[in-house]
C-alpha cells in the first residue's frame, strides 16, 4: 500500500555498506612531482568536492527539517508567529488522547488489511504467469499499468466509477442489484472503496516484483518437480513460495509502513470526508489549515518513529535483504 | 519468461482434462483481471468522447457516437490549463533530472572509488536519509522552503527533487560496482586526474544506470501531486491542474475524464516505448 511513499529501502544498505572496495588507489599518486603535503591534501579533498551537493543537499532537506520538526513538536507554534512557547510533552499529549486526531491510525487499518488482497492477487497472477502463459507480455503489461498512472488521474477514474449511477452501480444493476450503496458517501463503506482503489493502482507493482523473483528461481527445480509428477498447487508450496517468501515478507512488512503513510488517493477522491482522513491528511490539514504547526510536528514525529520501529524489525527479520530481480 | 513445459504424452486421459480445466481457469482469471483493470480507464475513455448532452442521455458503458469527438479535449486543453501544467512540469522534470544525475553520480563515485577520512560518515548520512519518510517531514521542510523564499517557485520543487534522492545513489552505487577499477588505474597511469577519470570513464559506462534513474524518476515527477500541491499552489504541474478540475467542471464529467485521459497518454505512449526499462528499473531499485 503506498510503499513508495515510504523511504525505507533495504536494497540501499546492502550496496552502500558494500565492503572492500576501499584503498585500491593506494600508491598510485606517487611520483606526480608535487609537494608531497599539497597532494596529500588536495587528495584529501577531492572526495568530499564530488560528494558536497550531494551531502549539502541531503543534510538541508532530509536532515534540517527532521531536526526542526522534533523542535517545532515541543512547542505550541503556528508558523507564522515569531515566538515558538515551549509546551513540552503537551502535543504528544494530544496526539494519543485526542480522539479526532487518535481515530485517524483506525483508518490505517482498512489499507492493511487491502494490502492483504493486494499480496494475495499479485501472488496468485505471478505465480500463473510464470508458468507458460499465451500473450503474457500483454497480461503482464496490463495488470502492472496502472501502478504508472498519475494518483490524480486515478483518482478522477475512481470517482467516475463509484459515483451514483456509475459504472459500478450500472453493472451491479446487470445482476439485480436495483439499490446501490453510496460508495463515497457512506462512512462505513467510504474506506473499503478508497482501500480498493489503492489494491488497483498498487497491485501491479507487487505482481512484477513476485514475478521477477519466481523468474529468478533455477528452472531445473520445476523440471525435476515436474518429472516426479507434482502438480502446479504442489509446485507452488515446494519450489515458489518459499523461494520468494522473503521479498513476500518485505512487502509484507512495508505495506504497514506504506498504510500509515496513504495521502493522495484519499485526499484526491474525497478530500477526508466522511470518516476517509488518514494519518498524513490530517497531519497536513493540522498544519496548514488549522496552523498547528506543533501539533502537526508532534504527529509527523509518532509517524516517524513508527516507520523507524517497522524498518528496525524489517532489518532484524530480513538481516542482509539482498533483493536483485533483474 | 516462461518455465518449459514437458511433452505431455506420458500423461493419462483424466490428468489431460484436469490440466485442460486448470488451462482454463487461468486464462479465465486472467481475463477477468485485465477487464478489472481496463475498465475503469475504458468508460472514462467513452465519457471523454461523448458531448454535454450525449453525456447526460446516455449510460457508462454506451459508446460515443462520433469516436472522434474531441471537443472536450480541446476544452480541458484549453479552460484546464493544461499546457501549463505540461510545460511547468517539463520544465522541472528536465532540471531535476540533470541534476539528480550529477548529483548521484558524483557522490556515487566519491563513495565507491575513494578511501577517505569521514567516508563512514557520509556512507552512514545516505543510510539514515533513507529511513526517514519524506511525507512526515514535509510539515518541517515547508518552513524552510518559505524561509528560504523559495516558496510557489518552480525551484522549491526542483531542489527537493534533486535532494532526496537516495535510491538513485544507491543504483548508481550497485552499477559503479561492476566497473573494473582497472579501468581507472589505465586512465591514472595515463595521468588523468580524478575529474577526467570521473566524466571520461566512469560517467559514460554508467549510461544504462543513467537511463534507468531517469525512467524511474521521471515517473515519479510526472505523477507527483504532494509536492505541487505544497509548494506550487499558484502555478500548474500535470497533478495540480488536473485536480483542479473538480472544482469548476465538477458537474462535467466529460471535461473531467478528457483531462484525465490526456494526462494518461503520456505515461501510456512512455510505457509502449519503454517497457523493458521500466521493468528493469523499477525492479532492481525499487523494493520500498
Amino acid at each position: 500500500m503506498e510503499s513508495s511513499r515510504t523511504a525505507a529501502h533495504p536494497t540501499a544498505t546492502a550496496a552502500l555498506v558494500a565492503p572492500g572496495r576501499t584503498r585500491r588507489f593506494r600508491g598510485t599518486h606517487r611520483g606526480t612531482g608535487r609537494p608531497a603535503r599539497r597532494g596529500r591534501l588536495l587528495r584529501g579533498l577531492t572526495p568530499w568536492l564530488f560528494l558536497a551537493t550531494g551531502v549539502g543537499l541531503l543534510l538541508l532537506f532530509t536532515y534540517w527539517p527532521a531536526v526542526n520538526l522534533v523542535y517545532y513538536s515541543f512547542t505550541d507554534w503556528d508558523g507564522i508567529d515569531l515566538t515558538k512557547n515551549f509546551v513540552g510533552l503537551q502535543n504528544y499529549i494530544d496526539v494519543f488522547t485526542d480522539p479526532t486526531i487518535f481515530r485517524v491510525f483506525y483508518v490505517s487499518l482498512y489499507y492493511f488489511a487491502a494490502s492483504f488482497a493486494q499480496m494475495a492477487i499479485a501472488l496468485y497472477f505471478a505465480t500463473i504467469l510464470s508458468f507458460s502463459t499465451r500473450f503474457s507480455s500483454l497480461f503482464r503489461g496490463i495488470l502492472f499499468f496502472p501502478y504508472l498512472i498519475n494518483g490524480v488521474a486515478i483518482g478522477f477514474v475512481f470517482l467516475y466509477l463509484f459515483q451514483p449511477g456509475g459504472t459500478l452501480d450500472t453493472v451491479l444493476s446487470w445482476v439485480g442489484v436495483s439499490d446501490p450503496p453510496q460508495w463515497l458517501g457512506d462512512p462505513d463503506l467510504v474506506n473499503w472503496s478508497l482501500a480498493g482503489t489503492s489494491v488497483w493502482r498498487y497491485t501491479g507493482m507487487n505482481f512484477v516484483l513476485f514475478l521477477g523473483a519466481i523468474q529468478s528461481l533455477p528452472h531445473e527445480l520445476y523440471e525435476a518437480a515436474e518429472l516426479d509428477g507434482a502438480s502446479r498447487w504442489q509446485q507452488f508450496w515446494a519450489i515458489i513460495f518459499p523461494g520468494i517468501r522473503r521479498v513476500v515478507g518485505l512487502s509484507f512488512i512495508l505495506a504497514i509502513a506504506g498504510s500509515l503513510s496513504v495521502f493522495e488517493i484519499p485526499f484526491i477522491m474525497t478530500g477526508g470526508a466522511n470518516g476517509s482522513t488518514t494519518f498524513v491528511i490530517q497531519t497536513i490539514q493540522t498544519a496548514f489549515t488549522f496552523r498547528g504547526v506543533g501539533l502537526a510536528s508532534a504527529m509527523a514525529v509518532v509517524l516517524l518513529l513508527i516507520v523507524l520501529v517497522v524498518t528496525w524489525i524489517q532489518r532484524k527479520i530480513f538481516p542482509d535483504e539482498k533483493v536483485d530481480l533483474t | 519468461m516462461s518455465i518449459a513445459t514437458r511433452p505431455r504424452s506420458g500423461l493419462t486421459f483424466g490428468m489431460r482434462v484436469r490440466s485442460m480445466s486448470a488451462q482454463t481457469a487461468k486464462y479465465t482469471s486472467l481475463v477477468v483481471a485485465s477487464i478489472v483493470t481496463l475498465l475503469p480507464l475504458t468508460v472514462v475513455l467513452f465519457a471523454s468522447l461523448k458531448s454535454g448532452k450525449e453525456y447526460g442521455a446516455s449510460g457508462p458503458f454506451t459508446p460515443p457516437e462520433n469516436w472522434f469527438n474531441l471537443d472536450n479535449f480541446v476544452t480541458a486543453f484549453t479552460n484546464g490549463a493544461m499546457l501549463e501544467g505540461f510545460i511547468n512540469t517539463a520544465i522541472v522534470l528536465a532540471v531535476s533530472l540533470v541534476g539528480t544525475v550529477f548529483i548521484g553520480t558524483m557522490a556515487a563515485y566519491a563513495l565507491d572509488r575513494f578511501a577517505f577520512r569521514g567516508k563512514r560518515l557520509a556512507t552512514g548520512l545516505f543510510l539514515v536519509a533513507t529511513l526517514i519518510p519524506s511525507v512526515t517531514s514535509q510539515v518541517a521542510t515547508f518552513q524552510l522552503i518559505n524561509g528560504m523564499g523559495l516558496y510557489d517557485t518552480k525551484a522549491a520543487l526542483i531542489l527537493l527533487f534533486m535532494g532526496t534522492d537516495v535510491i538513485a545513489l544507491y543504483l548508481f552505487i550497485q552499477f559503479m560496482q561492476s566497473i573494473p577499477i582497472s579501468l581507472d588505474e589505465a586512465a591514472m597511469i595515463d595521468g588523468a586526474n580524478r575529474w577526467t577519470i570521473y566524466w571520461r570513464v566512469v560517467l559514460p559506462l554508467l549510461k544504462p544506470a543513467i537511463a534507468t534513474v531517469i525512467i524511474i524518476k521521471g515517473i515519479a515527477i510526472y505523477n507527483e501531486f504532494y509536492a505541487a500541491f505544497l509548494y506550487l499552489p499558484s502555478q500548474g504541474f500535470i497533478s495540480t491542474s488536473l485536480f483542479r478540475f473538480k472544482g469548476p467542471y465538477g458537474a462535467h464529467w466529460e471535461i473531467i475524464a478528457a483531462g484525465t485521459i490526456i494526462v494518461i497518454i503520456p505515461t501510456l505512449v512512455a510505457f509502449l516505448f519503454l517497457q523493458k526499462w521500466i521493468y528493469k528499473g523499477l525492479t532492481s531499485g525499487a523494493v520500498k
